[in-house]
């Protein structure tokens, strides 16, 4: 299986995601941002960091940079995509995910190590999770305060499509404890805290995080 | 040529936890009876005359303010 990993100008954790991806027996494929390519890959991961200085809003300007006409397109044909932390917001922000990450309650930026829970194993990212399961995993972010309005809030939990919530303490005031999504075939996922950097006991928290990825190479398998 | 503004300002339910904390030292400098801050972002834009007010509204709900965190208004300076 090959999955690309997306660099925008700003990206930070696109090594992290691409290791992690080795780690889970893909092959690693690197996108850029101003390609209209993806290279053929099975699967997207829209890494974390500070795209285009988070100029705007965070995610804002990455979420109609070239690459993303593309992945958009691929998610729409089910394409598995994942997004992490500034990911996630420009998954939001191109339409892929409903809601917006806004600045944490209380303004401070977060940076710990925290425990997820999983809410839904029926995503491309997570099948081969458990549902109640805890995940620790960092959570390092300054907008990560998940929000919606009630109306979406009510369909995503009616739908099953709370992947994961804060297990703990809620670290930034994410509406009904939200910290990660996805889309309504299950195939689009985005998170704020960052497995990719847990899956590694020398270097993360945990292995924890390593799941999601090997979740989507087991999808594939038994697609296939 | 004319001069456009876009102001951007989050939705009334959305938590604006910049602006509170600007009301709070707002408190502290001693200035008492203001009671709430809401922070959001003023665009001037130079556009040419063939720009209708149609592309406008489309450049500020598309770009410049996202629709589910925030209201826009645009106005022709």
């Amino acid at each position: 299986m090959r999955i690309g990993v997306i660099t925008f100008p700003g990206t930070l954790d696109d090594v992290d995601a691409a290791r992690a991806v080795r780690y889970a027996g893909a092959e690693a494929v690197p996108l850029w941002h101003a390609d209209r390519d993806l290279k053929g890959v099975d699967a997207v991961v829209v890494p974390g960091g500070f795209s285009y200085g988070d100029y705007l809003r965070a995610g804002a300007i990455a979420s109609i940079a070239p690459i993303m006409g593309e992945v958009v397109v691929a998610a729409r044909r089910g394409t598995p995509v994942l997004g992490i932390c500034n990911g996630f917001q420009i998954l939001c922000e191109a339409g892929l995910l409903p809601g917006a990450l806004v600045r944490n309650a209380g303004l401070h930026f977060v940076c710990r190590d925290l425990r997820i829970r999983v809410e839904t194993t029926a995503t491309a990212w997570t099948g081969g999770l458990a549902v109640g399961q805890e995940l620790l995993v960092p959570l390092k972010s300054g907008e990560g305060r998940y929000v919606a309005d009630a109306g979406t809030l009510d369909a995503l939990a009616a739908e099953g499509r709370v992947v994961f919530r804060y297990a703990g303490e809620n670290p930034n005031g994410a509406l009904a404890g939200i910290a990660g999504i996805s889309s309504a075939d299950g195939r689009v996922v985005g998170l704020m805290p960052h497995p990719e950097h847990a899956i590694d006991e020398l270097t993360g928290p945990s292995t924890d995080g390593l799941g999601l990825f090997t979740s989507v190479l087991q999808n594939a398998a038994s697609a296939a | 040529m004319a001069k456009v503004v876009v102001d951007v300002m989050p939705k009334p339910e959305i938590l604006d936890p910049q602006g509170q904390a600007v009301a709070g030292a707002l408190a502290r400098l001693g200035v008492a009876g203001v009671v709430d801050v809401r922070q959001g972002k003023h665009f001037e834009l130079d556009v040419d005359d063939s720009v209708d007010d149609e592309t406008l509204h489309r450049v500020a709900g598309a770009l410049l303010a996202n629709p589910v965190i925030e209201d826009w208004v645009v106005t022709r300076a």
